[in-house]
């Protein structure tokens, strides 16, 4: 019942948006789109899907909202990544590298992680 | 702490969302039709790749919230916009459990005040009193509580005291009142402390009438001396004789019984007949002796002690003392004299409480059901529209958790009022009889628990239902398709629910019937005597300063007095009324027996000391021999007229008694002259005792109760009489009653259990009424249309209300039958408290039969008017 990518592991999806915004701003459609692209289309996510954690990130102070104009001259919410989201961020990808090496070796005995 | 801030951020927040996700379609639709889609078709898309936005928009919400409390706090606004949709529903619900919950509470503030609450004094928990022989004797001798007290090894202190009813004089009009008189280690033993002035102890006791003083209970000096503080040190009489009062107790104290708080105490060496108490070890008059355990000593190590006293008493006195054998128990409702008794009947009461909740919980739990049924499009489609199950099933719990505590609450708040009622109420107006019911934290705690776990008990039978609603199917089906699969002909939940609620109501209805029959019958049976047209006059001559030879003269002097009353047919003289309260016993001997110790006694008789005509003011029949005569006096043979029981029991039979000899304790031979009808002593569930009636010119008494046979008007008389004895001697105390008022005492018990049981039995009558009304309603309601139909093609009405209501009555048929044999049962453990209460009564069983069919009667009646006009034509139009 639950979308996909909140299936894939609890925080995944804000680690996405996060490191979407890290490159930079973006309102939700936008999001939405780069990660679908970036995914090469394998995170089929419905679109509304990020809307929780876009909220559960707002709450937490990672990222904050303004509504502007966008280059295509719509009313949009920009999100923006904030200082502590950086650093949330890091953190996340350390542990979350961490554990991908981990199912690496268990996936792939023998063979080291791609560095 | 963002949090703060964010409440009140909060509704812009949320209205961003809303405005962001709108903005997000519209730009996904946009860009669709960029790449030439349809508009309609890109709106259609873009929503689809959205996904449910109801569910997105509330999760993401959700993040806001003060999760937890916040949705339970949106249920709650829920269930009660849906309660208050349909009021009919909330009502007979919150009725159903305020009622329910309501006996619930009343019952258990009253068991918690007799069984589970101690005694008001320190240490409650190590207090004991003792027991004496196989009968649980409480009466004990003072020499034997002497004895007692200084030989034990396990009682930090033992400690005695009499009921004992004295005229207090404090300088005005001098009134009857009831106290204790007590050992003189009295309030030491019980670790007391005074409220005013000071206590007596043991060092100013010197022997007897060596210590006139007196404590008064917080409560008379309250409303006696209005809290007047100088009262210490002032010398008032009791019975004639001067007292310092010494002190007040703590208002909290009231005395080492639970139900009956003294007015006044006083040191029992100060007994008026001194000496003889002091001293007589075969009289047992101290009421009851207590005392703590030492700390670490057990009940077991204590008896032990005690019986080795015992032992060594009967060794040295074998004249007074046998069956010194002890046995300790709780004195706050005179160990197992009533304790037993009560805590059987509370429990019991405790049980059929419970039990009506349980009917209420299945009477609510069906409307539930079909409430649910009823809802199951909606909430079909709620499922439909993404709702989880589990938020549904929410807030049906939440309906419940609603309905229970407003029900709760209700029933508390009545049950609150009912137990000060019944604190101030004093059943029996002589006595100082009073029970501190109040509802404390306990009581509510226990409401509020029964109200949340049957909230929650009828809550849960929807929720199969709803865990297997298929939301296609019913919105598929429309509003009469689901109702087949509940009217075919398997046994539903709610059949089951209406069942057991029946058979419940049928057993409280069977009980009730008992009791009340019961007590029917004990007030027609024959108490040997006749208590209409009789009054009661109860002097205690005592009280008035009269002793010795005054005694008796003053007695037959009333006699004369009362009998030169208009309208007075014979007037007559009794030691202790019968079925009063109170009473005396002695142990008698056979002629022939030399030795007279207790264990060689013929039987153990019931002593009433007697004028000549008291048999024939109290309306006993002599059933041979003759009565007693003024001729029976001191320069007389001694005689004696006993009660059939004694007759047969010690000479075989009523003739054979006439003329016969037996011995009394003091070794006297008594013949028997006379032989009266059986009668009730004590109370009305007891079996036959042996009594024997005394002539008062042989047997002095200083208690006196006249009893006046007359037809004429109660209240007329009593102003006579009052006035010819105040003629007599206006000192005088005396309490005027009829005798059908005297025997309040003796009926108190059956009386309160009969009108607990029946109003227990009212309320299980009503609940099947709406149980039963309910699933008749809600039955010809589905099938209206079906009814509709039948009656179109032509069915009779006798066949449309077999259809409608035939499954009802089934199973109200099955259900009685089942409560009937229950209650059957039940009614056995009645038989103990409400005299002749036997459940074999053809009266109970037909009484039974009919009130069940009468209820189902009632409660089919509109139903079934409903179903008999159900209009064909009218119900296919509205299709």
């Amino acid at each position: 019942m639950d979308n996909p990518a909140r299936d894939l592991f609890p925080g995944a999806l804000e680690m996405m948006i996060l490191e979407s915004l890290r490159r930079q701003p973006a309102h939700g459609y936008a999001l939405v789109q780069h990660i679908q692209q970036r995914s090469n289309n394998l995170l089929q996510v419905e679109e509304g899907s990020l809307y929780p954690a876009l909220q559960r990130l707002l709450k937490a102070r990672l990222v904050k909202a303004e509504w502007g104009v966008s280059s295509t001259n719509r009313r949009v919410r920009t999100y923006q990544i904030t200082a502590s989201g950086q650093r949330h961020l890091e953190q996340q990808i350390s542990s979350f590298e961490r554990m991908f090496e981990g199912i690496t070796l268990v996936l792939n005995p023998g063979k080291s992680p791609a560095s | 702490m963002n949090w703060i801030p964010d409440i009140f951020r909060r509704r812009k927040l949320l209205d961003d969302l809303s405005e962001e996700i709108r903005l997000h379609i519209e730009e996904r639709a946009e860009q669709l039709i960029g790449e030439g889609m349809s508009p309609a078709e890109a709106q259609r898309q873009a929503r689809l790749a959205f996904g449910n936005r109801t569910v997105l928009e509330e999760r993401s919400r959700e993040v806001w919230q003060w999760t937890g409390l916040e949705s339970a706090l949106g249920d709650v606004r829920f269930a009660l916009r849906q309660l208050r949709r349909s009021p009919t529903f909330t009502v007979a619900a919150v009725g159903t459990l305020a009622l329910a919950i309501g006996a619930n509470a009343v019952v258990f503030g009253v068991l918690n005040a007799l069984i589970l609450r101690p005694l008001n004094v320190p240490d409650a928990q190590s207090l004991y009193t003792l027991e004496r022989g196989g009968y649980k004797d409480q009466a004990t001798s003072y020499p034997d509580y002497v004895d007692l007290r200084d030989r034990n090894r396990s009682f930090e202190a033992l400690t005695a005291y009499i009921l004992t009813q004295v005229a207090l004089d404090t300088g005005r009009n001098p009134s009857e009142v009831w106290g204790y008189e007590v050992a003189g280690n009295y309030f030491d033993a019980m670790k007391i402390q005074p409220y005013l002035g000071r206590f007596f102890h043991v060092a100013d006791e010197h022997g007897p009438n060596s210590a006139p003083y007196l404590v008064l209970s917080y409560a008379y000096w309250h409303s006696h001396f209005q809290d007047d503080r100088s009262v210490v040190g002032r010398v008032v009489q009791v019975n004639k004789h001067p007292y310092t009062v010494v002190g007040v107790t703590p208002p909290e104290f009231n005395g080492t019984l639970l139900f009956f708080y003294p007015d006044f105490f006083l040191p029992m060496v100060n007994k008026e007949d001194g000496p003889t108490f002091l001293d007589a070890r075969g009289e047992h008059d101290i009421f009851m002796v207590l005392g703590h355990l030492k700390a670490g000593v057990t009940t077991a190590q204590a008896i032990g002690d005690l019986n080795s006293v015992g032992s060594y008493l009967e060794k040295t006195y074998p004249k007074d003392d046998a069956y010194m054998t002890y046995s300790l128990a709780r004195p706050s409702l005179v160990g197992d004299m009533l304790g037993p008794g009560v805590k059987g009947f509370m429990t019991g009461m405790m049980l059929l409480a419970g039990l009506i909740l349980l009917a209420a919980c299945a009477n609510l739990g069906s409307l539930f059901a079909a409430r649910a049924a009823d809802r199951s499009r909606e909430v079909a489609l709620r499922l439909a529209l993404g709702s989880s199950r589990k938020r549904i099933l929410r807030g049906i719990f939440t309906e419940a958790v609603l309905i229970s505590l407003a029900g709760g609450a209700l029933g508390l708040l009545g049950s609150v009022a009912l137990l000060r009622e019944l604190s101030v109420w004093h059943p029996i107006p002589q006595y100082p009889m009073h029970v501190a019911v109040y509802a404390d934290a306990k009581v509510y705690l226990v409401a509020l628990l029964l109200a949340l776990a049957s909230g929650f008990l009828f809550g849960a039978v929807p929720v199969r239902q709803i865990l297997h609603t298929n939301p296609y199917e019913v919105v598929k089906a429309g509003s009469t398709g689901i109702i087949a699969g509940n009217t075919g002909r398997r046994v539903t939940l709610r059949d089951l629910l209406l069942v057991v609620q029946i058979a419940i109501c049928a057993v409280l209805v069977t009980s009730s019937l008992v009791a009340v029959r019961g007590l029917v019958r004990s007030m027609h049976s024959n108490f040997g005597f006749d208590a209409q047209n009789a009054m009661l006059v109860d002097t205690t001559l005592g009280m008035a300063g009269y002793s010795g030879d005054r005694v008796p003269a003053m007695q037959r002097r009333m006699i004369d007095a009362l009998q030169t009353i208009p309208g007075v047919q014979s007037v007559g003289f009794v030691s202790q009324i019968p079925l009063g309260g109170g009473g005396s016993t002695e142990d008698v001997f056979a002629s022939q027996t030399t030795d007279l110790k207790p264990g060689n006694a013929a039987a153990n008789v019931q002593v009433y000391k007697i004028s000549p005509e008291y048999f024939h003011a109290a309306g006993t029949t002599l059933v041979t021999g003759r009565n007693l005569s003024w001729q029976d006096d001191r320069n007389a043979p001694l005689v004696a007229v006993v009660n059939g029981f004694f007759a047969r029991r010690i000479f075989g039979s009523a003739s054979n008694a006439i003329g016969g000899y037996y011995k009394r304790e003091d070794g006297t031979r008594v013949q028997v002259v006379g032989v009266v009808e059986d009668g009730k002593y004590y109370q009305l569930t007891e079996d036959p005792r042996p009594a024997m009636f005394l002539p008062f010119l042989q047997s002095p008494t200083g208690m006196t109760t006249l009893v006046v046979r007359s037809e004429r008007d109660p209240q007329q008389l009593a102003g006579a009489i009052r006035d010819k004895l105040r003629g007599m001697d206006d000192s005088l105390p005396m309490f005027i009653q009829t005798w059908a008022e005297g025997l309040n005492i003796a009926l108190f018990t059956p009386r309160v259990a009969t009108v607990a049981l029946g109003v227990l039995g009212g309320m299980g009558a009503m609940l099947s009424i709406t149980g039963i009304f309910g699933l008749a309603a809600y039955s010809v309601s589905k099938r209206l249309r079906e009814l509709g139909i039948r009656i179109a093609l032509g069915a009779r009405r006798k066949e449309v209300l077999e259809t409608a209501l035939g499954r009802p009555l089934k199973l109200l048929a099955f259900g009685s039958a089942a409560g009937l044999v229950l209650g059957l049962l039940a009614a056995k453990v009645l038989a103990f408290i409400v005299y002749q209460a036997t459940p074999r009564d053809p009266l109970v069983l037909g009484g039974v039969v009919l009130a069940m069919l009468v209820l189902g009667l009632v409660a089919t009646w509109i139903p079934a008017q409903r179903a008999l006009s159900a209009d064909p034509l009218l119900l296919l139009r509205e299709e």
